[in-house]
Protein backbone atom coordinates (compact mmCIF):
# COMPACT_ATOMS: atom_id res chain seq x y z
CA UNK A 1 0.00 0.00 0.00
CA UNK A 2 2.71 2.48 1.02
CA UNK A 3 4.85 1.49 -1.99
CA UNK A 4 1.92 2.26 -4.25
CA UNK A 5 1.50 5.62 -2.57
CA UNK A 6 5.03 6.49 -3.64
CA UNK A 7 5.05 4.79 -7.03
CA UNK A 8 1.84 6.31 -8.37
CA UNK A 9 2.89 9.96 -7.95
CA UNK A 10 6.40 9.19 -9.26
CA UNK A 11 4.92 7.48 -12.29
CA UNK A 12 2.65 10.48 -12.91
CA UNK A 13 5.64 12.83 -12.80
CA UNK A 14 7.61 10.68 -15.25
CA UNK A 15 4.67 10.57 -17.66
CA UNK A 16 4.31 14.33 -17.37
CA UNK A 17 8.00 14.91 -18.17
CA UNK A 18 7.86 12.54 -21.17
CA UNK A 19 4.77 14.29 -22.58
CA UNK A 20 6.44 17.65 -22.06
CA UNK A 21 9.60 16.50 -23.90
CA UNK A 22 7.44 15.07 -26.68
CA UNK A 23 5.42 18.27 -27.04
CA UNK A 24 8.56 20.41 -27.47
CA UNK A 25 10.16 17.86 -29.80
CA UNK A 26 7.10 17.45 -32.03
CA UNK A 27 6.65 21.19 -32.41
CA UNK A 28 10.37 21.81 -32.75
CA UNK A 29 10.06 24.73 -30.34
CA UNK A 30 13.21 26.72 -29.60
CA UNK A 31 14.11 26.88 -25.89
CA UNK A 32 13.04 30.54 -25.57
CA UNK A 33 9.53 29.46 -26.45
CA UNK A 34 9.46 26.39 -24.26
CA UNK A 35 12.47 24.65 -22.79
CA UNK A 36 12.23 20.88 -22.59
CA UNK A 37 13.19 18.77 -19.57
CA UNK A 38 16.44 17.79 -21.28
CA UNK A 39 17.35 21.48 -21.65
CA UNK A 40 16.53 22.18 -18.03
CA UNK A 41 18.66 19.58 -16.35
CA UNK A 42 22.02 20.97 -17.70
CA UNK A 43 20.94 24.49 -16.66
CA UNK A 44 20.16 23.21 -13.21
CA UNK A 45 23.39 21.26 -12.91
CA UNK A 46 25.52 24.20 -14.08
CA UNK A 47 24.15 26.48 -11.34
CA UNK A 48 23.56 23.85 -8.70
CA UNK A 49 25.43 25.77 -5.98
CA UNK A 50 23.23 28.82 -6.71
CA UNK A 51 20.11 26.67 -6.54
CA UNK A 52 21.19 25.39 -3.15
CA UNK A 53 22.01 28.83 -1.80
CA UNK A 54 19.02 30.69 -3.23
CA UNK A 55 16.68 27.78 -2.71
CA UNK A 56 17.54 27.75 0.97
CA UNK A 57 16.91 31.52 1.18
CA UNK A 58 13.52 31.14 -0.45
CA UNK A 59 12.66 28.12 1.67
CA UNK A 60 13.46 29.50 5.12
CA UNK A 61 11.75 32.80 4.45
CA UNK A 62 8.67 31.00 3.16
CA UNK A 63 8.58 28.72 6.19
CA UNK A 64 8.97 31.62 8.62
CA UNK A 65 6.18 33.52 6.83
CA UNK A 66 4.05 30.42 6.99
CA UNK A 67 4.67 29.98 10.71
CA UNK A 68 3.58 33.57 11.24
CA UNK A 69 0.43 32.89 9.22
CA UNK A 70 -0.33 29.85 11.30
CA UNK A 71 -0.03 31.82 14.53
CA UNK A 72 -1.83 34.93 13.36
CA UNK A 73 -4.41 33.07 11.23
CA UNK A 74 -5.26 30.69 14.06
CA UNK A 75 -5.61 33.59 16.49
CA UNK A 76 -7.91 35.56 14.17
CA UNK A 77 -9.81 32.35 13.38
CA UNK A 78 -10.27 31.66 17.10
CA UNK A 79 -11.62 35.13 17.74
CA UNK A 80 -13.97 34.96 14.76
CA UNK A 81 -15.05 31.43 15.60
CA UNK A 82 -15.94 32.22 19.18
CA UNK A 83 -17.62 35.60 18.77
CA UNK A 84 -20.20 36.46 16.16
CA UNK A 85 -19.59 40.16 16.74
CA UNK A 86 -15.91 39.83 15.91
CA UNK A 87 -16.76 37.63 12.94
CA UNK A 88 -19.19 40.15 11.49
CA UNK A 89 -16.74 42.96 12.11
CA UNK A 90 -13.62 41.32 10.71
CA UNK A 91 -14.91 39.50 7.65
CA UNK A 92 -15.28 42.52 5.34
CA UNK A 93 -11.85 43.78 6.40
CA UNK A 94 -10.21 40.41 5.80
CA UNK A 95 -11.93 39.85 2.46
CA UNK A 96 -11.02 43.35 1.34
CA UNK A 97 -7.43 42.86 2.36
CA UNK A 98 -7.27 39.52 0.62
CA UNK A 99 -8.79 40.95 -2.55
CA UNK A 100 -5.90 43.40 -3.03
CA UNK A 101 -3.49 41.89 -5.59
CA UNK A 102 -0.38 41.27 -3.54
CA UNK A 103 1.93 42.33 -6.39
CA UNK A 104 0.74 45.90 -5.81
CA UNK A 105 1.66 45.69 -2.15
CA UNK A 106 5.28 44.72 -2.85
CA UNK A 107 6.51 48.25 -3.70
CA UNK A 108 4.60 49.63 -0.75
CA UNK A 109 6.24 47.42 1.84
CA UNK A 110 9.58 47.86 0.04
CA UNK A 111 9.27 51.61 0.65
CA UNK A 112 7.96 51.14 4.16
CA UNK A 113 10.86 49.03 5.30
CA UNK A 114 13.70 50.03 2.99
CA UNK A 115 16.48 47.48 2.85
CA UNK A 116 14.80 45.02 5.21
CA UNK A 117 14.80 42.34 2.51
CA UNK A 118 14.28 39.34 4.73
CA UNK A 119 11.51 41.00 6.65
CA UNK A 120 9.74 42.23 3.51
CA UNK A 121 9.82 38.78 1.99
CA UNK A 122 8.60 37.07 5.12
CA UNK A 123 5.90 39.70 5.53
CA UNK A 124 4.58 39.06 2.03
CA UNK A 125 4.61 35.27 2.48
CA UNK A 126 2.66 35.83 5.66
CA UNK A 127 0.16 38.34 4.25
CA UNK A 128 -0.75 36.18 1.30
CA UNK A 129 -1.22 32.96 3.24
CA UNK A 130 -2.96 33.68 6.56
CA UNK A 131 -6.43 34.23 5.10
CA UNK A 132 -7.41 30.59 4.38
CA UNK A 133 -6.14 29.56 7.81
CA UNK A 134 -8.18 32.23 9.60
CA UNK A 135 -11.32 31.41 7.63
CA UNK A 136 -11.09 27.65 8.10
CA UNK A 137 -10.39 27.84 11.83
CA UNK A 138 -13.30 30.22 12.32
CA UNK A 139 -15.65 28.02 10.29
CA UNK A 140 -14.48 24.94 12.16
CA UNK A 141 -15.26 26.57 15.50
CA UNK A 142 -18.51 28.29 14.56
CA UNK A 143 -20.01 25.14 13.06
CA UNK A 144 -19.41 23.05 16.17
CA UNK A 145 -22.73 21.35 16.95
CA UNK A 146 -24.18 22.67 20.23
CA UNK A 147 -24.57 19.11 21.58
CA UNK A 148 -20.77 18.73 21.70
CA UNK A 149 -20.56 21.80 23.87
CA UNK A 150 -23.54 20.76 26.03
CA UNK A 151 -22.06 17.36 26.85
CA UNK A 152 -19.11 19.01 28.53
CA UNK A 153 -20.90 22.12 29.79
CA UNK A 154 -23.43 19.95 31.60
CA UNK A 155 -20.49 18.46 33.51
CA UNK A 156 -19.43 21.91 34.63
CA UNK A 157 -16.39 22.02 32.31
CA UNK A 158 -14.77 25.42 31.81
CA UNK A 159 -14.75 27.16 28.43
CA UNK A 160 -11.06 26.43 28.14
CA UNK A 161 -11.59 22.71 28.79
CA UNK A 162 -14.32 22.58 26.15
CA UNK A 163 -11.98 24.31 23.73
CA UNK A 164 -9.06 22.01 24.46
CA UNK A 165 -10.99 18.73 24.54
CA UNK A 166 -13.44 19.35 21.71
CA UNK A 167 -13.22 22.53 19.65
CA UNK A 168 -9.49 22.38 19.00
CA UNK A 169 -9.22 18.75 17.85
CA UNK A 170 -12.44 19.02 15.88
CA UNK A 171 -11.06 21.96 13.91
CA UNK A 172 -7.77 20.25 13.03
CA UNK A 173 -8.89 18.66 9.71
CA UNK A 174 -10.11 22.03 8.42
CA UNK A 175 -6.94 23.64 9.67
CA UNK A 176 -4.72 21.21 7.77
CA UNK A 177 -6.82 21.58 4.63
CA UNK A 178 -6.22 25.32 4.78
CA UNK A 179 -2.54 24.83 5.56
CA UNK A 180 -2.10 22.89 2.30
CA UNK A 181 -3.44 25.91 0.42
CA UNK A 182 -1.39 28.31 2.53
CA UNK A 183 1.87 26.46 1.78
CA UNK A 184 1.65 27.15 -1.94
CA UNK A 185 0.40 30.69 -1.38
CA UNK A 186 3.36 31.45 0.88
CA UNK A 187 5.75 30.46 -1.95
CA UNK A 188 3.96 32.87 -4.25
CA UNK A 189 4.40 35.61 -1.66
CA UNK A 190 8.11 35.00 -1.23
CA UNK A 191 8.74 34.94 -4.95
CA UNK A 192 6.67 38.03 -5.64
CA UNK A 193 9.07 40.04 -3.52
CA UNK A 194 12.13 38.26 -4.89
CA UNK A 195 11.10 38.94 -8.50
CA UNK A 196 9.48 42.37 -8.27
CA UNK A 197 12.01 43.88 -5.87
CA UNK A 198 15.11 41.80 -6.57
CA UNK A 199 17.58 42.15 -3.77
CA UNK A 200 20.03 39.46 -4.75
CA UNK A 201 18.42 36.73 -2.68
CA UNK A 202 16.20 33.74 -3.31
CA UNK A 203 15.14 31.77 -6.34
CA UNK A 204 13.08 34.75 -7.53
CA UNK A 205 16.32 36.65 -7.95
CA UNK A 206 17.84 33.75 -9.88
CA UNK A 207 14.79 33.78 -12.14
CA UNK A 208 15.15 37.50 -12.69
CA UNK A 209 18.84 37.31 -13.57
CA UNK A 210 18.15 34.38 -15.93
CA UNK A 211 15.60 36.57 -17.67
CA UNK A 212 18.08 39.46 -17.96
CA UNK A 213 20.71 37.09 -19.39
CA UNK A 214 18.19 35.46 -21.74
CA UNK A 215 19.01 32.08 -20.21
CA UNK A 216 15.66 30.50 -20.94
CA UNK A 217 16.38 26.96 -19.75
CA UNK A 218 17.55 28.46 -16.43
CA UNK A 219 14.23 30.31 -16.07
CA UNK A 220 12.38 27.05 -16.50
CA UNK A 221 14.76 25.32 -14.11
CA UNK A 222 13.90 27.88 -11.42
CA UNK A 223 10.20 27.23 -11.96
CA UNK A 224 10.75 23.50 -11.57
CA UNK A 225 12.84 24.04 -8.44
CA UNK A 226 10.04 26.13 -6.94
CA UNK A 227 7.53 23.44 -7.81
CA UNK A 228 9.70 20.77 -6.18
CA UNK A 229 10.05 22.85 -3.01
CA UNK A 230 6.32 23.43 -2.94
CA UNK A 231 5.69 19.70 -3.23
CA UNK A 232 8.20 18.98 -0.46
CA UNK A 233 6.59 21.43 1.94
CA UNK A 234 3.15 20.15 1.01
CA UNK A 235 4.14 16.63 1.98
CA UNK A 236 5.55 17.87 5.26
CA UNK A 237 2.05 19.20 5.96
CA UNK A 238 0.54 15.88 4.87
CA UNK A 239 2.75 14.00 7.33
CA UNK A 240 1.81 16.41 10.14
CA UNK A 241 -1.83 16.00 9.20
CA UNK A 242 -1.60 12.24 9.43
CA UNK A 243 -0.01 12.50 12.86
CA UNK A 244 -2.42 15.04 14.34
CA UNK A 245 -5.62 14.59 12.36
CA UNK A 246 -5.23 11.12 10.88
CA UNK A 247 -8.51 10.11 12.53
CA UNK A 248 -10.45 12.26 10.07
CA UNK A 249 -9.42 10.05 7.16
CA UNK A 250 -11.89 7.23 6.69
CA UNK A 251 -10.57 4.00 5.35
CA UNK A 252 -12.39 3.17 2.12
CA UNK A 253 -14.84 0.34 2.64
CA UNK B 1 -38.33 13.32 48.83
CA UNK B 2 -38.11 13.61 45.11
CA UNK B 3 -34.72 13.79 43.45
CA UNK B 4 -35.75 16.30 40.81
CA UNK B 5 -38.47 18.84 41.36
CA UNK B 6 -39.62 21.64 39.08
CA UNK B 7 -42.06 24.06 40.67
CA UNK B 8 -44.08 26.41 38.44
CA UNK B 9 -41.26 26.85 35.95
CA UNK B 10 -41.89 29.33 33.14
CA UNK B 11 -39.48 30.27 30.43
CA UNK B 12 -39.65 32.61 27.46
CA UNK B 13 -37.14 32.86 24.63
CA UNK B 14 -36.64 36.14 22.89
CA UNK B 15 -36.50 35.50 19.15
CA UNK B 16 -36.19 37.71 16.10
CA UNK B 17 -39.97 37.64 15.77
CA UNK B 18 -40.64 38.57 19.39
CA UNK B 19 -40.93 36.72 22.69
CA UNK B 20 -41.68 33.01 22.49
CA UNK B 21 -43.04 31.49 25.69
CA UNK B 22 -42.06 27.80 25.81
CA UNK B 23 -42.84 26.69 29.33
CA UNK B 24 -45.72 27.91 31.46
CA UNK B 25 -45.82 27.07 35.18
CA UNK B 26 -44.58 23.53 34.67
CA UNK B 27 -44.58 21.27 37.71
CA UNK B 28 -42.77 17.99 37.68
CA UNK B 29 -41.24 15.62 40.16
CA UNK B 30 -39.03 12.59 39.69
CA UNK B 31 -38.11 10.18 42.46
CA UNK B 32 -34.71 8.60 42.87
CA UNK B 33 -34.31 5.51 40.74
CA UNK B 34 -37.36 6.32 38.69
CA UNK B 35 -37.48 6.34 34.90
CA UNK B 36 -39.60 9.20 33.62
CA UNK B 37 -40.55 9.72 30.00
CA UNK B 38 -41.74 13.07 28.66
CA UNK B 39 -43.86 13.11 25.52
CA UNK B 40 -45.60 15.97 23.81
CA UNK B 41 -46.23 17.68 20.50
CA UNK B 42 -43.24 18.81 18.41
CA UNK B 43 -41.66 22.05 19.55
CA UNK B 44 -43.46 22.08 22.88
CA UNK B 45 -40.32 22.73 24.88
CA UNK B 46 -39.15 19.22 25.71
CA UNK B 47 -35.53 19.99 24.98
CA UNK B 48 -35.77 23.23 26.95
CA UNK B 49 -36.84 21.11 29.88
CA UNK B 50 -33.69 18.98 29.62
CA UNK B 51 -31.50 22.07 29.49
CA UNK B 52 -33.17 23.44 32.61
CA UNK B 53 -32.57 20.27 34.58
CA UNK B 54 -28.97 20.10 33.36
CA UNK B 55 -28.45 23.65 34.57
CA UNK B 56 -27.53 24.81 31.07
CA UNK B 57 -30.45 27.21 31.19
CA UNK B 58 -31.90 29.09 34.14
CA UNK B 59 -35.69 29.58 34.03
CA UNK B 60 -37.21 33.06 34.04
CA UNK B 61 -39.64 32.04 36.75
CA UNK B 62 -39.97 29.10 39.09
CA UNK B 63 -37.34 26.82 40.52
CA UNK B 64 -35.51 23.65 39.57
CA UNK B 65 -34.34 21.49 42.44
CA UNK B 66 -31.94 18.59 42.26
CA UNK B 67 -31.12 16.59 45.39
CA UNK B 68 -32.62 19.33 47.55
CA UNK B 69 -30.38 21.97 46.00
CA UNK B 70 -31.54 24.68 43.67
CA UNK B 71 -30.03 24.36 40.20
CA UNK B 72 -28.48 27.65 39.16
CA UNK B 73 -25.56 26.45 37.06
CA UNK B 74 -24.38 23.27 35.33
CA UNK B 75 -23.45 20.56 37.77
CA UNK B 76 -21.37 17.50 37.26
CA UNK B 77 -24.08 15.20 38.57
CA UNK B 78 -25.95 15.03 35.28
CA UNK B 79 -25.33 12.76 32.30
CA UNK B 80 -26.64 13.53 28.84
CA UNK B 81 -27.27 11.61 25.64
CA UNK B 82 -28.82 13.06 22.49
CA UNK B 83 -30.34 11.84 19.24
CA UNK B 84 -26.97 12.58 17.66
CA UNK B 85 -24.48 10.43 19.63
CA UNK B 86 -21.86 13.24 19.34
CA UNK B 87 -18.91 10.94 19.89
CA UNK B 88 -15.51 12.52 19.40
CA UNK B 89 -14.15 11.10 16.15
CA UNK B 90 -10.52 11.44 17.21
CA UNK B 91 -10.94 9.27 20.27
CA UNK B 92 -11.41 5.53 20.56
CA UNK B 93 -14.74 4.30 21.90
CA UNK B 94 -13.11 3.63 25.26
CA UNK B 95 -11.65 7.15 25.46
CA UNK B 96 -15.01 8.59 24.45
CA UNK B 97 -16.73 6.85 27.31
CA UNK B 98 -14.00 8.03 29.69
CA UNK B 99 -14.44 11.69 28.74
CA UNK B 100 -16.78 12.72 31.60
CA UNK B 101 -14.44 11.10 34.13
CA UNK B 102 -11.56 13.27 32.90
CA UNK B 103 -13.61 16.31 33.85
CA UNK B 104 -15.57 15.20 36.87
CA UNK B 105 -13.30 12.65 38.52
CA UNK B 106 -9.89 13.84 37.46
CA UNK B 107 -8.55 12.52 40.76
CA UNK B 108 -9.61 8.97 39.92
CA UNK B 109 -6.65 6.82 38.85
CA UNK B 110 -6.55 6.30 35.08
CA UNK B 111 -6.64 2.56 35.61
CA UNK B 112 -9.94 2.79 37.50
CA UNK B 113 -11.42 5.17 34.95
CA UNK B 114 -10.61 2.67 32.24
CA UNK B 115 -12.06 -0.25 34.20
CA UNK B 116 -15.27 1.64 34.79
CA UNK B 117 -15.62 2.47 31.08
CA UNK B 118 -14.80 -1.07 30.02
CA UNK B 119 -17.37 -2.44 32.45
CA UNK B 120 -20.15 -0.25 31.05
CA UNK B 121 -19.19 -1.07 27.47
CA UNK B 122 -19.42 -4.76 28.31
CA UNK B 123 -22.92 -4.20 29.73
CA UNK B 124 -24.19 -2.77 26.44
CA UNK B 125 -22.52 -5.46 24.33
CA UNK B 126 -19.60 -3.41 23.03
CA UNK B 127 -16.90 -5.69 24.39
CA UNK B 128 -14.13 -5.92 21.81
CA UNK B 129 -14.95 -2.55 20.27
CA UNK B 130 -13.13 -0.45 22.89
CA UNK B 131 -10.29 0.53 20.57
CA UNK B 132 -12.40 1.22 17.48
CA UNK B 133 -13.08 4.71 16.25
CA UNK B 134 -16.70 5.91 16.28
CA UNK B 135 -16.71 6.01 12.47
CA UNK B 136 -16.09 2.25 12.42
CA UNK B 137 -19.30 1.52 14.36
CA UNK B 138 -22.93 1.33 13.27
CA UNK B 139 -25.46 3.94 14.37
CA UNK B 140 -26.89 1.69 17.06
CA UNK B 141 -23.44 0.87 18.44
CA UNK B 142 -22.52 4.54 18.53
CA UNK B 143 -25.67 5.26 20.50
CA UNK B 144 -24.78 2.45 22.93
CA UNK B 145 -21.39 4.06 23.49
CA UNK B 146 -23.09 7.41 23.98
CA UNK B 147 -25.30 5.87 26.68
CA UNK B 148 -22.22 4.51 28.44
CA UNK B 149 -20.67 7.96 28.36
CA UNK B 150 -23.76 9.47 29.97
CA UNK B 151 -23.57 6.92 32.81
CA UNK B 152 -19.86 6.58 33.40
CA UNK B 153 -19.55 9.18 36.16
CA UNK B 154 -22.55 7.76 38.08
CA UNK B 155 -24.69 10.87 37.64
CA UNK B 156 -27.69 11.60 39.84
CA UNK B 157 -29.83 11.79 36.74
CA UNK B 158 -29.35 10.78 33.12
CA UNK B 159 -31.07 13.00 30.61
CA UNK B 160 -31.88 11.21 27.38
CA UNK B 161 -33.05 13.56 24.63
CA UNK B 162 -34.55 11.27 21.98
CA UNK B 163 -31.50 9.00 21.96
CA UNK B 164 -33.19 6.35 19.81
CA UNK B 165 -34.96 8.74 17.44
CA UNK B 166 -32.64 8.27 14.49
CA UNK B 167 -32.38 4.48 14.66
CA UNK B 168 -34.29 1.92 12.65
CA UNK B 169 -37.15 0.12 14.39
CA UNK B 170 -35.29 -3.13 15.16
CA UNK B 171 -32.17 -1.44 16.45
CA UNK B 172 -34.39 0.76 18.57
CA UNK B 173 -36.09 -2.22 20.17
CA UNK B 174 -32.68 -3.77 20.83
CA UNK B 175 -31.61 -0.62 22.61
CA UNK B 176 -34.79 -0.49 24.67
CA UNK B 177 -33.87 -3.90 26.04
CA UNK B 178 -30.31 -2.75 26.60
CA UNK B 179 -31.69 0.13 28.66
CA UNK B 180 -33.57 -2.30 30.88
CA UNK B 181 -30.59 -4.54 31.44
CA UNK B 182 -28.42 -1.48 32.12
CA UNK B 183 -30.85 -0.33 34.79
CA UNK B 184 -30.76 -3.75 36.38
CA UNK B 185 -26.96 -3.78 36.67
CA UNK B 186 -26.48 -0.11 37.31
CA UNK B 187 -29.58 1.57 38.77
CA UNK B 188 -30.00 5.20 37.71
CA UNK B 189 -32.62 7.92 37.57
CA UNK B 190 -33.55 8.90 34.05
CA UNK B 191 -35.52 11.50 32.20
CA UNK B 192 -36.28 10.43 28.64
CA UNK B 193 -37.59 12.79 26.00
CA UNK B 194 -39.26 10.88 23.20
CA UNK B 195 -41.79 11.02 20.38
CA UNK B 196 -42.41 7.31 20.51
CA UNK B 197 -45.32 6.40 22.78
CA UNK B 198 -44.46 2.69 22.71
CA UNK B 199 -40.95 3.54 23.78
CA UNK B 200 -42.22 5.63 26.69
CA UNK B 201 -44.51 2.85 27.90
CA UNK B 202 -41.85 0.16 27.50
CA UNK B 203 -39.11 2.06 29.30
CA UNK B 204 -40.70 4.37 31.83
CA UNK B 205 -42.24 4.14 35.27
CA UNK B 206 -44.17 7.34 34.65
CA UNK B 207 -44.99 9.15 31.43
CA UNK B 208 -45.59 12.89 31.51
CA UNK B 209 -47.54 14.43 28.65
CA UNK B 210 -46.68 18.06 28.00
CA UNK B 211 -49.28 20.38 26.55
CA UNK B 212 -48.66 22.43 23.41
CA UNK B 213 -46.48 25.52 23.69
CA UNK B 214 -46.22 27.13 26.23
CA UNK B 215 -46.05 23.77 27.92
CA UNK B 216 -47.21 22.59 31.28
CA UNK B 217 -47.56 19.04 32.55
CA UNK B 218 -50.93 18.09 31.13
CA UNK B 219 -51.15 14.48 32.17
CA UNK B 220 -49.19 11.91 34.12
CA UNK B 221 -49.51 8.22 33.41
CA UNK B 222 -48.10 5.66 35.81
CA UNK B 223 -46.89 2.69 33.85
CA UNK B 224 -47.84 -0.27 35.92
CA UNK B 225 -46.11 -3.23 34.33
CA UNK B 226 -44.51 -5.18 37.18
CA UNK B 227 -41.45 -7.36 36.88
CA UNK B 228 -38.99 -7.61 34.02
CA UNK B 229 -40.51 -6.15 30.89
CA UNK B 230 -40.34 -7.82 27.53
CA UNK B 231 -41.44 -6.55 24.14
CA UNK B 232 -44.51 -8.80 24.44
CA UNK B 233 -45.72 -6.57 27.26
CA UNK B 234 -46.40 -3.93 24.62
CA UNK B 235 -49.04 -6.13 22.99
CA UNK B 236 -51.19 -6.79 26.04
CA UNK B 237 -54.61 -5.32 26.62
CA UNK B 238 -53.25 -3.15 29.40
CA UNK B 239 -50.49 -1.68 27.25
CA UNK B 240 -52.91 -1.01 24.43
CA UNK B 241 -55.11 0.94 26.81
CA UNK B 242 -52.18 2.95 28.11
CA UNK B 243 -51.06 3.76 24.57
CA UNK B 244 -54.60 4.82 23.66
CA UNK B 245 -54.71 7.07 26.71
CA UNK B 246 -51.39 8.69 25.78
CA UNK B 247 -52.44 9.10 22.17
CA UNK B 248 -55.60 10.84 23.23
CA UNK B 249 -53.66 13.16 25.54
CA UNK B 250 -51.25 14.04 22.73
CA UNK B 251 -54.16 14.92 20.51
CA UNK B 252 -55.55 17.17 23.20
CA UNK B 253 -52.11 18.75 23.53
CA UNK B 254 -52.07 19.35 19.80
CA UNK B 255 -55.44 21.00 20.08
CA UNK B 256 -57.06 18.43 17.79
CA UNK B 257 -59.62 17.18 20.29
CA UNK B 258 -61.77 19.16 22.62
CA UNK B 259 -61.00 18.44 26.27
CA UNK B 260 -63.67 16.04 27.43
CA UNK B 261 -64.35 15.81 31.15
Amino acid sequence: MSIRRVLIPVFAVVVFLLLWELLVWVNQWPNYKMASPTDIWPAFWKFKHLFLEYGWQTLWRTVVGLLLSIMFGTLIGLLMGMSKVIRDGLYPLLVGFNAIPKATVVPIIALMFVGQHNMNTILMAFMISFFPIAVSVSIGLSTLEPEYRDILRALGASKFTIFRKIALPKTLPEFFGALKVAVTLAFIGTNLVEIIEPHGRGLGHLFDSAKINSDYPLMFAVLIALAVMGIMLYYVVVVLEQIFAGWAERSPT
Amino acid sequence: MSLIRLSSVSHTFSTATGPLPVLDSLDLSINEGEFTAVVGPSGCGKSTLTRLIAGLLIPDEGEVWLHGERVVSPRSTVGMAFQNPVLLEWRSILKNVMLPLEIVSSGMPAKEQEQRARYLLSLVGLEGFEDKRPSELSGGMRQRASLCRSLVHKPDVVILDEPFGALDAFTREDLWQTMHSLREQEPFTALLITHDLRESVFLADQVIVLSGRPAHAQHVLDVDIPGKRTLEDLYTQKATEMLAELRQQIQIAQGKTAVTP
